[in-house]
């Protein structure tokens, strides 16, 4: 990743924010990414973005769980140490569904919120560059990526013909880094010179 | 082309007053930000004042041992696990909230599930205190887990559904815990993106994991809810079964019954909701969030409130009906001598669970009942009580009077510690509760704005002009696309 020049727009209403993006799309600008204060239903189709496999990945957590607990207390129970419970058989699968469902569910919760920080690249000290900070309160921000092809000027008027409140072009880093909010930290910032 | 019309006329606005979005933001941010009020300090200081009072009974009941509660042969099961299915059952109501009803997709949830999933995660906390200490030697309280051990391996019993508990609790408590939190992740970020004071931006930036809002997140973070949804929902029912297995699957009278899981799983939703009602009165109130913990969002959770009350009526009468229908001796003693009888020694508590828990909350077929706050808040109360002691009524009156009756127990009252302990697990709820009201957002802001649209007041009156407009103009307006 590294800093980039962007055309930012900002929304104030979604409504108006649905038609934009499909006149930027159609009009050959790529769109980087669009922030917005809350989940706006479809806005990822609009976009393109392809669906999110999350789903599938939470499956496979949750049966990797299953086959842990059952394997394991079968292992457990029926060749490491059988203890005899009752005059029960060592291999009482009834008794161990409760078990078997929990681990189930905990493998599928755990790993599935891991896989989402992962993806979306959070985690406590992550920092990474804002377009604009009422993203995260009323303002709906389209940012376009510019490439050498890209007029600015003309990417401006554009945005602001299909409703953008503000545009303005800017650099941002576009990955994340290590770093606090109460501190203007870069990404890469330039090593101090050992002292010889 | 996908529409989403606007919300029926007939269903009341979920947000009241004349909001957009930065004026959600504002009014839920406010008591983030403001200083604390006398009347948050003193509730905090009492909470504190019993979490000590809580840590100073458990210090005891360590250095002496259990005996230091009024325990006995045969009531070796006492307030302790009273107040662990208590407090289980009361987190409950948080993922109902926050799980079931996402996916019945209720969105009234949206008002009250930030604040009712914190009370879920506390409440657990708390009920986890009582197995643990209730242990005694304290210390070897990881001899629950299936680790391999020095003595063999000699394996914990997989069969038991005390064993069950401890992986069904970890796990409530877990995923309870990653719901939450990662629903509080953009809420974080607004708290964040608006703080000015430096200790709050690093605070909010440690805790916000460097959220943006980008679409692509959003997608993924819907997908994780609606998965965690799905699977807190089987999880807390099964939770709540698990615990009700502590008792079902033994052969105490009284214990002994089939129909033990759905009637704990209702009862615990039913105390839940009668404690999410008495926070959030308070909370509306003290932070001035009337207008999205409206009395709409109180009459819906009190209707829940009649009907597992009902539900809860019914286990009972059904309990007492099959312990005569049945015609096993014990069954029938515990239930007549031991609970039905107003001369016997606890036969008070039956009865003042009977009044509380089936009697007081038909008071809710009434709408006007089900509107008035005073009434409503009472009745939370009177619920918590009734099913405290419906937990009390099930463990006590069932083992004070054994088989042997020599072996009979004289009458069972707590020690001063063992009321500690209760204080102080109420003490550490609420210092938990007063810490979540003060530097988190006790609403859910992204949810919140989310339905602001279709079920905001100022939203909902124009809507008249919506409705003349023919699914077509209405489509161009406000309708996207799927395709593109």
């Amino acid at each position: 990743m590294a800093v980039k020049k962007f055309v930012v727009g900002n929304f104030d209403d979604e409504a108006v924010l649905f038609p934009a993006v499909k006149k930027v799309r159609r009009a050959g600008y790529k769109i980087h990414d669009v922030f917005t204060p809350f989940p706006i239903h479809g806005l990822d189709h609009a976009m393109g973005l392809r669906d999110t496999s999350l789903h599938t990945a939470g499956f496979i957590y949750g049966i990797t769980g299953t086959t842990t607990a059952v394997s394991f207390i079968t292992w457990a129970l029926t060749i490491d140490w059988q203890l005899n419970f009752g005059g029960k058989p060592f291999f009482s699968l009834p008794a161990w569904i409760p078990i078997t469902f929990e681990l189930t569910v905990l493998f599928a919760a755990v790993g599935m919120v891991l896989t989402f920080c992962y993806l979306c690249q959070l985690a406590p000290f992550v920092k990474k560059d804002h377009f604009n900070p009422r993203s995260t309160d009323d303002t709906f921000v389209m940012a376009l990526e510019c490439t050498e092809k890209t007029n600015e000027a003309e990417a401006i008027s554009f945005l602001q013909s299909i409703g953008a409140k503000e545009v303005k072009v800017d650099y941002k880093e576009t990955g994340w880094w290590l770093g606090r909010y109460d501190k203007d930290t870069k990404r890469f910032e330039k090593k101090a010179e050992a002292v010889h | 082309m996908a529409l989403l019309r606007y919300e029926s006329q007939v269903r009341p606005p979920l947000v009241d007053g004349n909001k957009d979005y930065h004026q959600v933001t504002e009014d839920i941010c406010r008591p983030v930000e403001a200083k604390p009020s006398k009347l948050w300090w003193m509730g905090f200081l009492i909470s504190v004042a019993l979490l000590i009072f809580g840590i100073v009974s458990v210090t005891m009941e360590v250095i002496y041992g259990t005996g230091q509660w009024n325990l006995n042969k045969t009531i070796g099961w006492g307030w302790d696990i009273t107040n662990f299915v208590w407090w289980v059952g009361i987190g409950h109501a948080g993922t109902l909230i926050s799980a079931i009803l996402l996916l019945f997709r209720q969105g009234w949830r949206t008002g009250v599930n930030r604040a009712a999933e914190a009370m879920t995660i506390f409440a657990v906390m708390c009920a986890g205190q009582f197995p643990i200490w209730h242990m005694g030697r304290v210390w070897n309280a990881f001899f629950v887990l299936p680790y391999a051990n020095t003595r063999g391996p000699l394996w914990v019993n997989f069969n038991s559904p005390l064993l069950w508990d401890v992986f069904a609790i970890s796990t409530y408590f877990t995923v309870s815990l990653l719901f939450w939190y990662s629903g509080l992740l953009p809420d974080l970020a607004t708290l964040r993106d608006r703080a000015k004071e430096k200790w709050r931006k690093a605070f909010y930036g440690v805790a916000a994991f460097g959220w943006t809002g980008s679409t692509k997140h959003w997608q993924r973070h819907e997908a994780l809810s609606l998965v965690l949804a799905g699977l807190s929902t089987p999880l807390v029912l099964s939770v709540h079964t698990i615990v009700s297995f502590d008792f079902a699957t033994s052969v105490v009278p009284g214990w002994h019954t089939t129909i033990f899981p759905p009637y704990f799983v209702a009862g615990a939703i039913f105390s839940g909701f009668a404690m999410v009602q008495t926070l959030l009165l308070v909370t509306r109130k003290v932070l001035a969030l009337e207008d999205y913990i409206t009395i709409e969002h109180i009459e819906v959770m009190n209707k829940v409130i009649v009907l597992t009350g009902s539900i809860v009526g019914i286990a009972y009468l059904t309990e007492l009906f099959m312990a005569w229908y049945s015609h096993v001796d014990y069954e029938w003693f515990a239930f007549k001598e031991n609970r039905l009888s107003l001369s016997s020694p606890y036969g008070w508590s039956y009865w003042l669970m009977m009044g509380c828990n089936v009697l007081s909350p038909q008071i809710f077929w009434f709408r006007k009942m089900r509107r008035n706050l005073l009434v409503t808040f009472f009745m939370s109360i009177l619920v918590n009580i009734g099913m405290w002691f419906e937990r009390f009524v099930i463990i006590v009156t069932s083992v004070y009077r054994d088989y042997l009756p020599s072996a009979w127990s004289t009458y069972y009252t707590p020690t001063i510690w063992e009321v500690g302990f209760y204080m102080g697990t109420f003490g550490l709820f609420f210092t938990c509760y007063f810490l979540f009201s003060k530097f988190f957002p006790v609403i859910a802001l992204a949810e919140i704005k989310h339905i602001l649209k279709r079920s905001g007041e100022n939203y909902k009156e124009k809507m008249d002009e919506v409705e003349k407009e023919t699914t077509d103009e209405f489509g161009n307006k406000h309708g996207h696309d799927h395709g593109a």
